[in-house]
């Protein structure tokens, strides 16, 4: 594992709040990792299985999903939905072959700028441990499987 | 007399009867057989040869009566309608009756997936309700389920189960009431630790006027432990275990359980012999065939067949 | 609806070795509704494979493709131009079992799997819970028991029930289940026919069942 390996997050983050969040933690000067990029979705709800594993797939060594804290969904029960839709893609990597870890859920209030810069040093921490992207990195998956 | 069977001579003489499991082990040594007889013969009026009980694979019940009957010790072939269709289920009801078996017993058995082989195939083609039917049908008129007349088929005093405990009560009545109009001579039912409740359903049973066509074995298992107790009436659906019962477990050394639930078991046997509508015991040793003289001894049952 | 569930990703895997491009079939219709087999599922399975192969070093190009439905011959042919201009080894299909056997009979050159494990023919208890309710034993008698099917939702397809097995209106075979038993006899008593419940019923015929042979349905007023 190389040590200058800078993991590459991808978070979708929901308008009503982790997005609102991320831009306070900037407003606010907060430091936190610049390894993760933020995708803005309307809710996670939106977030569907496919997203997570196609970003996967292309090269992400994480993605997480970022919504508002259970009960205060804009719509009700999309972060609800997002957590199980995460939990599913989860059980597919592992099944596949790819730790789990990879992919996780958050859940960050509009007005906690230090939560999401803690969930992005959380996440980028868990990432640096875990390596890169095993499918992105052709020597090691050759030498791990024979 | 129809079938010529002891059990039938003591059920239609109205005496007592007793008849116990007899679970055939997975083995061709007919020693083995001979030697678990012994705990049999002399002491109850006729054998239960359980067919693959549990779902667990032993010998076949029809050969295993065969060598009871060899013994002579009067056997009751178990059949259950889960491992064969109608036509193995006939052919081996004729083969019964060309090796002189007299008494068949007819369920449903216990789904394969408690068994050892829980990957099988169930086949369900019939039930046992169906199966009691169908032996009636060979046993009075020789008429095979598909309209064919057989010769010289023996008649059979058949059997059935009933489960006295299931809910709701008029339920249970309704089920033993199909048994008793399917043709059913005896019942054996499922095993009793309540016998307030078993009264509750023996007097149902009464009042449906099913008692005077058919005959009710009640029947016991010797509970071994404490712990026992617990997971039959936790585990086994169908089987509730009472307070009193558990409490008189609870209440002895663990040394001394065994002893104690003979003791209760015995104690059942008397109070079930009172009881109004019950025609006989069934005993249900779960493995432990030995028990089965000291209990009737215990119980002051033993039959005249016994004392001759 | 038939009712259908994806095979472990493993064992697809297994089927798959030895293949580098292969086509995942669809189907738009009870697969799609049961989240099995739809357009999503097919997405969902084909990046996990890919990812999957990826990670055994042995990259896989799996192509999509969902078919309004796999078990009608018409809709099998839309493979056809694809089969033969894009050169797969394997066409793994995403239906009940009869699209992959459609496609097996259709094209002689591609090796066929299915994705799925075909479960049963069944209704939706809940959002995303299946249950089973029909053996489709090709002679409907449900009827007979308050419009309730004993021969499929009673584990030992009593005719004459409960056995034992039954207890507090469950399934010993399956807790989770109810006893059918039990609802039969409540929906009866509700409908004041527990006297029809008494009648012995005879042995089923079970020639009208899959046993009687492998079975067909033609309507001859329709067939051109």
């Amino acid at each position: 594992m190389s040590e200058n390996f800078e993991p590459r997050i991808v978070a979708f983050c929901c308008q009503y709040c982790s997005y609102a969040a991320a831009d306070l933690a900037g407003s606010m000067r907060l430091s936190y990792p610049p390894n993760v990029k933020v995708v803005l979705v309307p809710c996670t709800g939106r977030v569907d299985p496919l997203h997570i594993l196609r970003t996967i797939e292309d090269g992400a060594d994480g993605v997480c999903v970022a919504g508002c804290l259970e009960g205060d969904c804009h719509f009700l029960e999309g972060n609800f939905k997002a957590r199980k839709r995460v939990a599913y893609v989860q059980r597919i990597l592992n099944e596949a072959g790819v730790e789990d870890a990879r992919v996780r859920m958050f859940n960050i209030a509009a007005s906690d700028g230090p939560g999401f810069a803690e969930a992005a040093r959380m996440m980028t921490e868990t990432i640096r441990a875990l390596g890169p992207n095993p499918l992105s990195t052709k020597t090691e998956k050759m030498t791990e499987e024979l | 007399m129809k079938a010529g069977s002891n059990l039938e001579r003591i059920l239609k003489s109205g005496q007592f009867a007793i008849t116990a499991e007899f679970v055939p082990p997975a083995t061709g040594d007919r020693e083995l057989i001979e030697r678990q007889a012994l705990y049999f013969k002399g002491h109850v009026d006729a054998a239960n040869v359980a067919d693959n009980m549990g779902a667990v694979v032993g010998a076949a019940s029809c050969a295993v009566s065969k060598v009871l009957l060899d013994l002579g010790l009067e056997p009751i072939m178990s059949l259950v309608t889960r491992d064969r269709n109608r036509i193995a289920l006939q052919s081996d009801l004729l083969g019964a009756s060309l090796l002189g078996i007299r008494n068949v017993f007819c369920t449903t058995g216990d789904h394969q997936k408690f068994g050892d082989h829980p990957e099988a195939l169930n086949v369900y083609d019939i039930d046992s309700v169906q199966l009691v039917n169908a032996v009636r049908g060979l046993s009075d008129s020789g008429k095979l389920l598909g309209g064919a007349g057989c010769d010289k088929v023996g008649s059979f005093f058949v059997g059935a189960a009933a489960d006295p405990f299931g809910e709701p009560a008029d339920l249970m009545i309704l089920c033993l009431g199909q048994k008793v109009r399917a043709g059913a001579d005896f019942i054996q039912s499922q095993p009793v630790f309540d016998l307030e409740k078993f009264g509750h359903w023996v007097r149902l049973a009464r009042e449906e006027g099913l008692i005077e066509k058919c005959s009710i074995l009640a029947t016991v298992m010797p509970l071994r432990s404490a712990r026992e107790a617990r997971a039959i009436h936790e585990e086994r659906r169908g089987v509730e275990v009472s307070r009193d019962v558990m409490t008189r477990l609870e209440g002895v050394l663990e040394p001394e359980q065994a002893q104690e639930g003979l003791k209760i078991c015995a104690e059942q046997m008397q109070a079930l012999k009172e009881m109004k509508g019950v025609q006989g015991i069934h005993i249900m040793s779960a493995g432990r065939e030995e028990v089965i003289p000291e209990l009737i001894k215990k119980s002051g049952l033993e039959t005249a067949r016994a004392k001759g | 609806m038939i009712i259908a569930e994806r095979k472990p990703i493993k064992e697809l895997l297994e089927m798959l070795a030895g293949h580098d491009k292969v086509l995942l079939v669809g189907c738009k219709g009870c697969v799609t509704v049961c989240n099995a087999g739809g357009v999503k599922e097919v997405g969902v399975l084909a990046s996990a494979l890919r990812i999957a192969r990826r990670r055994q070093g042995r990259p896989i190009e799996i192509d999509e493709m969902t078919l309004d439905r796999q078990c009608e011959p018409e809709f099998i042919s839309w493979l056809e131009e694809p089969i033969r201009e894009k050169g797969y080894t394997a066409i793994m299909s995403a239906a009940c079992s009869v699209g992959p056997q459609y496609i097996a009979e259709r094209f002689d050159k591609v090796a066929v799997m299915p994705a799925l494990n075909t479960k049963f023919i069944g209704g939706t208890l809940e959002h995303e819970v299946w249950a089973e309710f029909c053996r489709a034993c090709g002679n409907c008698g449900i009827h007979n028991f308050g419009g309730l099917c004993p021969i499929t939702r009673c584990s030992k397809g009593l005719l004459h029930g409960p056995c034992a097995g039954s207890s507090g209106g469950k399934c010993e075979v399956r807790p989770e289940v109810d006893c059918i038993w039990h609802l039969i006899y409540t929906r009866m008593k509700n409908l004041g026919q527990v006297e029809k419940l008494k009648a012995l019923k005879p042995a089923k015929d079970w020639s009208s069942y899959w046993s009687g042979g492998v079975r067909r349905v033609v309507r001859e007023d329709l067939t051109l």
